[in-house]
C-alpha cells in the first residue's frame, strides 16, 4: 500500500515537474519547428533567464512570477538581436551551421555569466515563501503537494496555450506555420519570413525566461548547469515530435512521470535507461515522435 | 592506379616516421622532463601548474582551490620564496570535465613546462590527472582526491594531503553510536551520487551504523547528472527513517532540503558528504541560517578555529584578500593550501625540484605540517596521520561538535529541531 502511495506521489509530482521541463523545451521545440535549427543555446538561455529573475529578486525585491512581465520581455528583445546577428547570416546549411553558432551562443553567456565582476561560479536558488518555506505545500488527499510546481504548471499551461491560439488562431500564426510547411512557398506568397523568422526567436527565448525562473526554484544552479539541460531538451523534443508544442508538453510529462516512478520502484540509475529504452521503441513505432512534424502542423 | 596507391600510402608512412622522429627529439630534449635540479644562480619563477574546474559541477569548488593556492604562493613569495626563488602558479580551467583535465597537464607539463604539479579537485578528475602526471614522471600532490579508486591503481606518484575520503564520515557514525541507547535513532536512509567522492563515505558509515544496529531504512545511488532530486527525496521520506545521510554536493543536498521542508519531513539528525560545508553558498541555497540549523557536515581536519601550523596566518590572509567571516572560508581552502604546504617542506628536504626526489621523499614515511593538521603518506599515498572530526550548524555558524577534544568544540544539537 505503502509502495502505491509512493507510485501514485511520483506520478503527480512527474506531471507537475514535467511542466517545468515543458516551459523549457517549448521555445526549443518552436525554434526549430519554424526555422529548422537546433538552437543548441537554450539551455544557456534558461539559465540566463534563471539570472535574470535571481536580479530582480535579490536587488529590487520583485516576485519571481511578477518578474516574469520584465524578464521575458527583455529575454523576446535578445533574441530577435540573435536572431538578426547570429542566425540570419546563415544562408547555406543552416540546420548544421546552427548548433555550431547556438553552442558558441551558450559558451559566451556561461562564460559571461562566469565573470568574476558577474555571477562568477557560485551556485544560486531562487527562494520565494512559496518555493522553500514550511508554508510551502498543501494537502490534498493524502499528498502533500508544493505551491510552486502548482504554479509552474499552471503558468506553462496559460503560456503553452496563449501560444497554441497566437500559432492557429491569429493571422501571424497563419504566416508562422506557412514559414514551418514550406520557407520558399511562403515567400513566395508574401510571407515576410524574415520578420517570423525573428519573431519566433523571440518568442522562444523569451520563454526560455520563464523556464528559467521555473528551474531555479526547484535547483541550485550555476552558469554551466546549462549542459545537463540541454540534453534532456533534446530529447524531449524528439520525443515530443520536433516543431510541435503539445509534443514538447506531453513528452516532458511522460519522460519525467517515467523517471520518477522507476526511480522509487527500482534505482535512479536505471531512470534514465528505462526512459530512453522506451524513446528507442517509440521511435522505431513513430520515427517522427509522439506528435510530429506533419500531425503537429495538421493542428 | 594500385601503384599510385602504394606510392601514398608509402609516402604516409615516411611522413609518419619523420613526425615521429621530431616528436621523440622534442622529449628528448626535454618536451617530458620532470622538474629540474636547481641551477646555482637561476632566479627565474618556479611554475606550479594545476587544472581546476571554473565551470560545471565542480566550478564551487574550483574556486575555492584557486583561493588556496594563491594563498599559499601568495605567503612563500613574501617569504622568500621556494629554495629562493618566486613561485608561479599556472592554473587552467576544466569544466569539471575529466577529458579536458588530461589535456590541461598534457599541456602544463610538455607546452608550459611546470616544474611541479598539483591536483585538480574532485577524486573524479584526479584519477585521470594523475596518470598523465605519472606518464612524465610528475609526483602529483592534491587535497581533494581521496576517493579509495584513485589509490589501488598501482601509481607512486600521487599524494593525497587529505583525510582518506572514505574515512569522512567515520566521526559521525561513531558520534550516532555513542548517544545513549534511548536515544540512539534506529533506522538510517542513504542517498549519494554515484561519485567516487561521495558514495565511499557514504558506504562506510552505512557499514558501520549497521554494524551498530541502526537499520537501514533506504539506500540510494543516483548519477551525478541528475538535475530532478524530487523522486530520490520522496523515496527517502516515504523510508521515514531517523537519519538521513547525503552523498552530496551543493545543489542536490540544497533540492534535498527543499524537498524535505515542503514534505514536512524533519530527520533527527542530517548530514552530507559536501555543501553544508561551503558557507554563505550554502545558506544562500537553503533560503537563510535557520533552514542550516543542526545541519552537520564532515571535516577532514580543518576549520577557521583549528590549531594548526599556519592556519591563523591563512585566515588573516584570506580575509584580506577575500573580505567576508572566517567562517565563510571553504574547506577546499585549506586541502589547497596545505597541498602547497606540504610541496614546500618536501622540496626544501631535498634541495631540488627533480620529481623522482621528491615522490621519494614524499614516500619516506617523514612527517609535514600543514593547516589540516599531520600528513604522512603511506605507500598507496593517503595520509595516515590524519584525523576527521564532525561539524554542525548552529545559529548561524559552522561549529565542530565531535570529538569533544576538538578546539572550541561545542554540545552537539539533537535531535535536529523542526524547519523554520
Amino acid at each position: 500500500m505503502a509502495e502505491v502511495r509512493l507510485i501514485l506521489n511520483e506520478v503527480i509530482t512527474g506531471i507537475l515537474t514535467g511542466g517545468i521541463y515543458a516551459l523549457m523545451a517549448s521555445g526549443l521545440t518552436l525554434i526549430f519547428g519554424v526555422m529548422d535549427i537546433i538552437n543548441i543555446g537554450q539551455g544557456a538561455l534558461v539559465i540566463l533567464g534563471g539570472y535574470l529573475s535571481y536580479i530582480l529578486q535579490e536587488n529590487f525585491h520583485i516576485d519571481l512570477f511578477l518578474g516574469l512581465l520584465l524578464t521575458m520581455p527583455l529575454m523576446f528583445l535578445l533574441g530577435l538581436f540573435i536572431e538578426w546577428a547570429f542566425i540570419r547570416p546563415l544562408k547555406r546549411d543552416r540546420t548544421m551551421l546552427s548548433i555550431l553558432v547556438t553552442f558558441a551562443i551558450a559558451l559566451i553567456i556561461e562564460g559571461t555569466l562566469g565573470l568574476k565582476n558577474t555571477f562568477g561560479t557560485d551556485n544560486i536558488k531562487l527562494h520565494a515563501w512559496y518555493v522553500d518555506s514550511s508554508n510551502a505545500s498543501f494537502q490534498i488527499g493524502g499528498f502533500v503537494l508544493p505551491y510552486i510546481n502548482i504554479f509552474v504548471f499552471v503558468l506553462s499551461s496559460a503560456l503553452l496555450t496563449g501560444l497554441y491560439f497566437l500559432v492557429y488562431r491569429t493571422k501571424f500564426g497563419y504566416s508562422l506555420r506557412a514559414s514551418m510547411q514550406n520557407r520558399t512557398a511562403a515567400e513566395l506568397i508574401g510571407v515576410d519570413v524574415e520578420r517570423v523568422s525573428a519573431i519566433t526567436f523571440g518568442i522562444g527565448v523569451a520563454l526560455a525566461a520563464a523556464g528559467g525562473m521555473a528551474f531555479g526554484t526547484t535547483t541550485a544552479f550555476n552558469p554551466g548547469s546549462h549542459y545537463d539541460l540541454i540534453s534532456r531538451l533534446l530529447v524531449i523534443i524528439i520525443l515530443g515530435g520536433m516543431g510541435s508544442l503539445r509534443g514538447a508538453l506531453v513528452a516532458s510529462v511522460v519522460m519525467l512521470v517515467i523517471e520518477d516512478v522507476t526511480s522509487v520502484v527500482w534505482t535512479p540509475v536505471w531512470a534514465t535507461t528505462v526512459f530512453f529504452a522506451l524513446l528507442v521503441i517509440i521511435l522505431l513505432v513513430r520515427p517522427q515522435g509522439l506528435f510530429g512534424r506533419l500531425e503537429g502542423r495538421k493542428q | 592506379m594500385i601503384r599510385q596507391y602504394f606510392a601514398r600510402l608509402r609516402k604516409g608512412i615516411y611522413a609518419s616516421a619523420a613526425v615521429s622522429l621530431i616528436l621523440l627529439f622534442v622529449v628528448a630534449c626535454g618536451g617530458g622532463q620532470a622538474g629540474t635540479t636547481p641551477t646555482p644562480g637561476n632566479t627565474s619563477p618556479i611554475k606550479i601548474g594545476a587544472s581546476l574546474s571554473f565551470s560545471g559541477d565542480f566550478s564551487d569548488d574550483g574556486k575555492a582551490f584557486q583561493q588556496g593556492y594563491q594563498l599559499w604562493a601568495n605567503y612563500v613569495n613574501s617569504h622568500g620564496g621556494l629554495l629562493g626563488r618566486q613561485v608561479k602558479l599556472d592554473i587552467v580551467s576544466d569544466a569539471s570535465s575529466t577529458d579536458q583535465v588530461q589535456t590541461n597537464y598534457q599541456k602544463l607539463i610538455n607546452v608550459d613546462k611546470v616544474d611541479l604539479t598539483f591536483g585538480p579537485f574532485s577524486t573524479l578528475l584526479t584519477k585521470p590527472a594523475s596518470v598523465v602526471a605519472s606518464r612524465y614522471g610528475y609526483a602529483m600532490i592534491e587535497g581533494a582526491g581521496g576517493g579509495p579508486s584513485v589509490f589501488t591503481r598501482g601509481l607512486r606518484n600521487i599524494f593525497d594531503v587529505s583525510l582518506p575520503v572514505a574515512n569522512n564520515l567515520v566521526s559521525f557514525a561513531q558520534y550516532i553510536l555513542a548517544l545513549p541507547a534511548s536515544q540512539r535513532p534506529a533506522t538510517a536512509a542513504y542517498a549519494t551520487e554515484d561519485d567516487p567522492f561521495t558514495q565511499p563515505q557514504v558506504d562506510t558509515a552505512r557499514s558501520l551504523l549497521e554494524q551498530g544496529g541502526v537499520r537501514t531504512a533506504s539506500y540510494q545511488v543516483y548519477p551525478a547528472e541528475t538535475t530532478d532530486y524530487n523522486p530520490i527525496a520522496d523515496k527517502i521520506i516515504a523510508s521515514g527513517a531517523k537519519v538521513v545521510i547525503a552523498g552530496t554536493l551543493l545543489p542536490d543536498i540544497s533540492a534535498f532540503i527543499q524537498r524535505f521542508k515542503q514534505q514536512h519531513y524533519n530527520p533527527q539528525a542530517l548530514i552530507a558528504t559536501a555543501g553544508p560545508d561551503q558557507g554563505s553558498q550554502f545558506i544562500k541555497a537553503i533560503g537563510g541560517t535557520p533552514s542550516a540549523e543542526a545541519i552537520m557536515v564532515p571535516n577532514g581536519g580543518w576549520y577557521p578555529q583549528a590549531n594548526t601550523p599556519g592556519n591563523a596566518q591563512m585566515v588573516q590572509a584570506y580575509l584580506a584578500a577575500y573580505g567576508g567571516t572566517a567562517n565563510d572560508i571553504s574547506s577546499d581552502v585549506a586541502e589547497a593550501y596545505s597541498v602547497g604546504q606540504v610541496a614546500f617542506q618536501a622540496v626544501t628536504n631535498i634541495g631540488s625540484l627533480d620529481n623522482s626526489k621528491l615522490i621519494d621523499e614524499l614516500h619516506s614515511g617523514h612527517t609535514y605540517q600543514t593547516v589540516q593538521g599531520l600528513v604522512k603518506f603511506d605507500s598507496t599515498g593517503q595520509n595516515t596521520a590524519a584525523q576527521a572530526y564532525l561539524f554542525q550548524w548552529q545559529n548561524g555558524s559552522l561549529l565542530p561538535i565531535y570529538p569533544a577534544t576538538a578546539t572550541g568544540a561545542v554540545k552537539p544539537e539533537f535531535p535536529k529541531p523542526n524547519w523554520p
